[in-house]
């Protein structure tokens, strides 16, 4: 699409301010409507309009595939970690009362370390599956449209 | 009607961005409903990345639905008799926000105390869904990493075992459904 110059510029103000929102929504997710999962397709979408625009090859470039496959099961493992990390200091599994000094302390740490856990796997599988469709050759030639 | 018009069209492209619309007017209906949360996640993944995604599949496919050489009868007559069910199911609900609903009575009043004291965190939604059922999150996060996962290997995989035998095409495009 680099012909489309209204499109790069728009995206280009644009794709800031969507990333940013989905950090606002990842870490204030306690306080306001929001978390991981919201946070992590905010930020996909962001980034997929940004691939779109610009290509393929410059968004593999932002990200590599090889960075990918490593942040999806990173996420994950975050989110199990937190719960080994309870069992370690004392409490069940998923406990979060043991992490912090206190009991409310605790809670949040916990909270907010799951939360960024979702939202790490759920944007980095977001944007695995776009790269994966967009990278395929399309059996359509443009003028089908 | 949204719904209708994608129905009745045969012309692809206009029914994905047909049902990116209907997404959004359902993140509205959802706003309304006071689920922003929910709301979030339809506008994103719904009006965003699945029209996308839809848009990139049909780049694969072909742009026209075929004409089905079957009666529609026989499933409209299943969907209607299995949506009536539906509707009179809810019949017996108790109106929307009842606080002496059954759904707010049991464990719901020792969330929102527990959430207010011990958590001290205002989205109750958060506190449900990461603290008191963090091993359902910890699930949910499980099937988008696996569906993830599956996604890859069908679509990354099933392309260089398809380059690498020129013969075996039918395999190839037996995989690339949603």
């Amino acid at each position: 699409m680099k012909h489309h110059l209204v499109l790069r510029i728009v995206t280009k103000i644009l794709t800031p301010p969507i990333l940013l929102f989905a950090l606002y929504v990842q870490f204030h997710g306690d306080f306001g409507p929001g978390g991981g999962f919201q946070a992590g397709v905010i930020f996909a979408a962001g980034f997929i309009l940004y691939a779109l625009v610009f290509g393929l090859e410059t968004a593999r470039r932002v990200v590599p595939s090889g960075l990918l496959t490593m942040l999806i099961p990173a996420g994950l493992l975050l989110y199990a970690l937190v719960g080994v990390a309870g069992l370690l200091l004392g409490g069940n599994y998923l406990d979060y009362f043991v992490l912090g000094p206190s009991d409310t302390a605790g809670q949040h740490i916990g909270v907010i370390l799951i939360e960024l856990g979702v939202g790490i796997t759920v944007a980095a599988v977001m944007v695995a599956i776009f790269f994966c469709f967009a990278a395929r050759p399309p059996q359509m030639r443009d003028r089908d449209w | 009607m949204t719904a209708y018009t994608i129905i009745r069209l045969r012309h692809l492209f206009a029914v994905v961005m047909l049902s990116g619309v209907f997404s959004l007017l359902s993140a509205a209906l959802l706003v309304q409903l006071d689920a922003v949360d929910v709301a979030f996640t339809e506008a994103a993944v719904g009006a965003g990345i699945s029209t996308v995604l839809m848009l990139g599949t049909m780049t694969l496919t072909v742009r026209r639905e075929k004409v089905p050489d079957r009666s529609p009868v026989l499933p409209l007559l299943v969907v209607l008799i299995t949506g009536g069910a539906l509707i009179y199911g809810t019949l017996d609900m108790p109106p929307f926000g009842a606080h002496d609903a059954p759904a707010m009575q049991h464990v719901m009043p020792e969330y929102f105390e527990g959430t207010e004291q011990i958590l001290q965190i205002p989205n109750v939604v958060t506190a449900v869904l990461a603290s008191y059922r963090g091993f359902d999150t910890l699930g949910e996060v499980t099937v988008v990493f696996t569906a993830g996962i599956g996604v890859i290997i069908l679509l990354s995989g099933a392309g260089t075992i398809g380059r690498r035998k020129k013969g075996n095409a039918s395999r190839d495009d037996g995989e690339d459904g949603p």
